[in-house]
């Protein structure tokens, strides 16, 4: 399923929010509660972990992308293919080119052993998906609000 | 048990007229039932580590968050923030700056040193009590906050 939602031209441009999430659906409603939200505008769908170190780095099928151009906040899911959440984190923390990037983990897991461990890895923030769609998406427009509006992003 | 043990917010903040209204706006949005403000970082290092005047209290209640002022007296924040990210024990507690200061080199350092976030304090009251109360409720409500 493709969604409507990519806009191929943010990967060259200055963008707010990473979304870092490899279940499409999901990765689609995101994308339409931020739209709705007015918050959305600048948002870049990546589909792994792989992929988000490659856009944050300027590597990959991002060396086109200026790599100073740092988002204002990650929204990071913790279970995907080929690099999860846990090791973005550790790479995006463990750097200090990047340790400063707001990383919010979005996800359907409240295990306190991955609680514990995103903290532990230097997540900003943790939130739990509720498994209500209505209620994610006003979730989502919550936390993207209060990361680019409320909060003060690193320079 | 001790009044100390149910703590959600640790607002350490040494500007009465800032703490008061900090705990006003959080009131209002029904967020400052379970607060305690310290006035310093040497008293809110007291609080965290349960020493002091705070014995008694118990570590294994998890505060969900510290609001906490940059320039204060005895130990500033930067140092207070320090002390606790590089405390294997306390490193996950949740901490916002919140301070007038919207020096680069405050936020960046805030940021290198561990800050969950920064929030600049607004000049105009009601903008004020409006990010306070954002900040009452996105930290309380949807974050999650680890368990000690």
């Amino acid at each position: 399923m493709r969604t409507p939602w990519i806009n191929e031209n943010l990967a060259a441009a200055e963008i707010d929010i990473l979304l870092v999430q490899d279940n499409h659906a999901d990765a689609d409603l995101a994308m339409r509660a931020l739209v709705k939200g007015g918050v959305g505008a600048r948002t870049r769908w990546v589909q792994d972990g792989v992929e988000a170190l490659d856009f944050v780095n300027g590597s990959g099928d991002f060396t086109a992308r200026d790599s100073n151009d740092l988002p204002k906040l990650v929204l990071l899911d913790l279970k995907m293919p080929r690099l999860d959440g846990f090791d973005v984190l550790r790479a995006l923390k463990g750097n200090a080119r990047t340790r400063s990037i707001p990383v919010v983990v979005l996800t359907s897991s409240n295990r306190s052993h991955d609680v514990a461990e995103c903290y532990r890895l230097g997540a900003n923030s943790y939130v739990t998906k509720p498994i209500d769609v209505d209620s994610l998406a006003t979730i989502i427009i919550h936390v993207a609000t209060y990361w680019l509006n409320v909060n003060q992003a690193p320079t | 048990m001790t009044d100390y043990d149910d703590i959600d917010i640790l607002l350490v903040e040494d500007e009465p007229i800032d703490a008061e209204m900090t705990i006003q706006a959080l009131r209002r949005g029904n967020l400052a039932n379970r607060l305690y403000w310290a006035r310093d970082g040497v008293e809110a290092l007291d609080f965290v580590l349960c020493r002091g005047a705070f014995a008694d209290r118990d570590p294994l209640h998890a505060t969900k968050l510290v609001l906490l002022d940059l320039k204060m007296p005895r130990m500033s924040g930067l140092e207070l923030l320090q002390t606790l990210k590089t405390n294997a024990d306390t490193q996950k507690i949740p901490i916002v700056v919140m301070t007038s200061s919207k020096h680069d080199r405050d936020i960046a350092e805030s940021y290198r040193l561990g800050a969950n976030g920064y929030v600049t304090k607004p000049v105009n009251f009601d903008r004020f009590s409006a990010a306070i109360r954002n900040i009452g409720t996105y930290w309380l409500v949807l974050n999650q906050a680890p368990t000690p």
